[in-house]
């Protein structure tokens, strides 16, 4: 058993979220960079070449600031494709699907206020990024094997007998994080009896940078637009449903896939391996324990809805980097109660909100009585709820409400 | 405790020459040190006034001294003395931002407290039992002196600033920060803080003792010093934070010079 050095910060998780907040601290994103250890039980080299991760994320104006200030979006940007209009429906799978709301994404000065990018792009930039920074060691390829929060230090316990010690323990590791339970927080939440089917397609006419969310019967059913003739769909449906989809073979998945796409794109191919997720909310009791902090699904899980997830972590990140380095500037304990509490503070809120908003949208829309069809797209509700939904929508593509943790704004931490 | 952290700690105290805490007063500092060090506790409000006086002694340090206040360890090198550490709620982070620190106190209970926890946190400073005329006899010389919050509480203000101004170097710098004798000093500081919110025990303060910007100023130039226009700190109930302003009636903090 040996410890080689304290670090600053310990993140659980070399994922995205992990990544990201590696950069965060120890990166050029940091005017005062922190030593950072990142600890994965997988190598993230290979969950950069391993098969790939279907998904995509949308990425707002506050995000592209995020990812410039620590010095990656030029690697992210030749894969980022700008939504420029964002069209939502109410219908019925084979039905008519009346237009609730139609509208263009304002181009800012600065440029397009979201863009979509594959996973598997944002994976690569973040990690060859956080690659370049001498202050960020990995220490990969093995588990931990035991959690201490108590003391100055967060220690972990590797499996290999190593310890990683830090002042603070950051847990990016997900919707099950080893961290956040072993530091016994405990979460709210449910599932939807619903899964979100991922894959990519690839379409004969343009797709215009329009992004589509159809609330059909089982669920929101959304295409966004990739670099060329490439969507990402995100496809949601009851539990079963989606089982019975998924053991289809390619030719009947797509016929499926193709009475809810519709024929406005003309051909629709599949071009990436279809992959399912059960869906459900929860948010972590606390986003804080002694010595420790959560954030991104750790934190939290939203439905999927809006494609704000690592939105979420992001920014979950950079406010965590400024309630650190508040403290840590001082000479001040940058895992202590003060740096946790005004980090719990700032994130809850919004946080809750997110939550409450996607959660809400996902019921409001996943049924198909026909009474509650009529009350939707009758003149007068549609219209009320219009301009909170259209409001939501337009707040969250831009990232920008709310006071911004200083990565957001473009600036370092 | 961790056996990691035994090591360590029992390491810290050998190395500190002045005073020695045996084990078996080991746990019974550490839990007063965890007292001093609990935010939210009976020391809440020094807590509370910290980050304000740490942001101006890192940004004033900085500046006089050309460091680059982003660094990691601005203050590497400098040698500093906190007057009347107490449990070193000052002395760890000038630790931290690299300053080479003697803390000294009158009390050895704060020393000890001090050296526990300091050791615990993975720190070394220089922590001695001493007033101001021990550390002045010993010839020791420094660049940063801070002196805060203390020189309300000694019985000649003058002769202990003339004390603590000869131990600076040419070129250093001393940063004090104390009380103000006005009315509104004696209504929030003493009626409000002592009687009122109960942050502080009831006779923490004497208000005849309180020193005002001038009297402050006249020590600082009777020692060699160069006083700087003071500022003021003010605490907003709404957000519950302490705040640098210009209002100098209750507590401030000033800067003065050692011309080379």
């Amino acid at each position: 058993m040996h410890q080689d050095e304290v670090f600053d910060i310990a993140i659980c998780g070399a994922g995205l979220n992990g990544l990201a907040a590696a950069l965060a601290f120890g990166g050029p994103g940091n005017r005062t960079p922190l030593k950072v250890a990142l600890v994965d039980q997988r190598d993230p080299a290979l969950a950069t070449q391993a098969g790939f991760d279907g998904r995509a994320s949308a990425i707002t104006q506050a995000a592209r600031r995020m990812f410039e200030a620590m010095g990656v979006w030029d690697a992210i940007a030749p894969h980022a494709e700008p939504m420029r209009e964002i069209m939502v429906t109410d219908g019925q799978t084979d039905g008519p699907r009346p237009a609730l709301l139609n509208f263009g994404v304002e181009h800012q000065p600065s440029g397009p206020s979201a863009y979509m990018v594959e996973n598997r792009h944002l994976l690569a930039a973040l990690y060859e990024a956080v690659r370049a920074v001498a202050q960020i060691t990995f220490k990969t390829g093995h588990k931990v094997e035991r959690f201490s929060f108590t003391g100055p230090q967060a220690e972990l316990h590797l499996t290999s007998g190593q310890i990683v010690a830090a002042r603070l323990c950051v847990a990016a590791d997900g919707r099950h994080s080893q961290a956040r339970q072993a530091a016994g927080i405990e979460t709210i939440g449910w599932a939807y009896g619903q899964s979100g089917i991922v894959t990519t397609v690839s379409h004969d006419g343009p797709h215009g940078g329009r992004a589509e969310e159809h609330f059909l019967p089982s669920g929101p059913f959304a295409i966004l637009p990739l670099p060329g003739n490439l969507s990402s769909l995100v496809w949601t449906e009851d539990q079963l449903e989606a089982d019975r989809l998924m053991a289809l073979d390619d030719e009947a998945f797509l016929a499926e896939l193709k009475r809810r796409f519709g024929e406005h794109l003309g051909a629709v191919r599949l071009a990436a391996p279809r992959q399912a997720w059960p869906l459900g909310l929860f948010i972590a009791k606390s986003l804080t324990a002694p010595r420790l902090a959560l954030l991104g699904d750790a934190a939290h899980v939203v439905h999927p809805i809006a494609g704000l997830g690592f939105n979420l972590g992001l920014r979950d990140a950079a406010a965590l980097a400024d309630a650190v380095m508040g403290q840590f500037r001082l000479g001040l304990d940058p895992g202590g109660p003060q740096a946790l509490q005004a980090y719990e503070r700032w994130r809850r809120l919004d946080t809750v909100m997110v939550a409450a908003a996607t959660d809400g949208l996902n019921r409001l829309f996943s049924n198909d009585i026909e009474a509650l069809r009529f009350i939707r797209d009758a003149g007068l509700s549609v219209v009320e709820r219009i301009d909170p939904l259209k409001r939501f929508f337009m707040r969250e593509a831009a990232g920008l409400s709310g006071h911004l943790p200083r990565l957001m704004t473009g600036e370092p931490a | 405790m961790q056996p990691l952290l035994r090591s360590s700690l029992g390491k810290r105290l050998e190395m500190s020459g002045q005073i020695s805490v045996d084990d078996a007063e080991v746990a019974k500092f550490s839990a007063l040190a965890a007292e001093w060090w609990n935010p939210s506790g009976k020391f809440g409000v020094l807590h509370k006034f910290n980050p304000v006086r740490l942001a101006f002694i890192r940004e004033q340090v900085t500046a006089r001294f050309g460091r680059d206040p982003m660094a990691r360890e601005p203050l590497v090198g400098l040698k500093l003395l906190d007057i009347g550490c107490g449990g070193g709620l000052l002395s760890e982070p000038m630790a931290r931002l690299g300053a080479l620190v003697t803390g000294a106190d009158p009390s050895e209970k704060n020393i000890k407290t001090a050296l526990v926890h300091a050791a615990e946190q993975g720190l070394a400073i220089d922590y001695r039992v001493a007033a101001a005329e021990d550390l002045a006899a010993e010839g020791m010389k420094f660049d940063i002196i801070l002196n805060m919050e203390v020189i309300e509480h000694v019985r000649d203000p003058a002769a202990f600033m003339g004390v603590t101004a000869a131990m600076l170097k040419p070129g250093g710098v001393m940063i004090t920060a104390t009380l103000n004798r006005t009315f509104k000093s004696f209504a929030l500081a003493i009626v409000g803080a002592e009687y009122v919110l109960g942050w502080l025990p009831k006779g923490t303060h004497q208000w005849e003792k309180f020193i005002t910007p001038d009297e402050l100023s006249g020590m600082l130039k009777s020692g060699g010093l160069v006083p700087r226009e003071p500022v003021g700190v003010t605490y907003n109930p709404l957000s519950g934070e302490w705040r640098r302003a210009r209002d100098t009636d209750v507590n401030y903090m000033a800067l003065a010079e050692r011309p080379h």
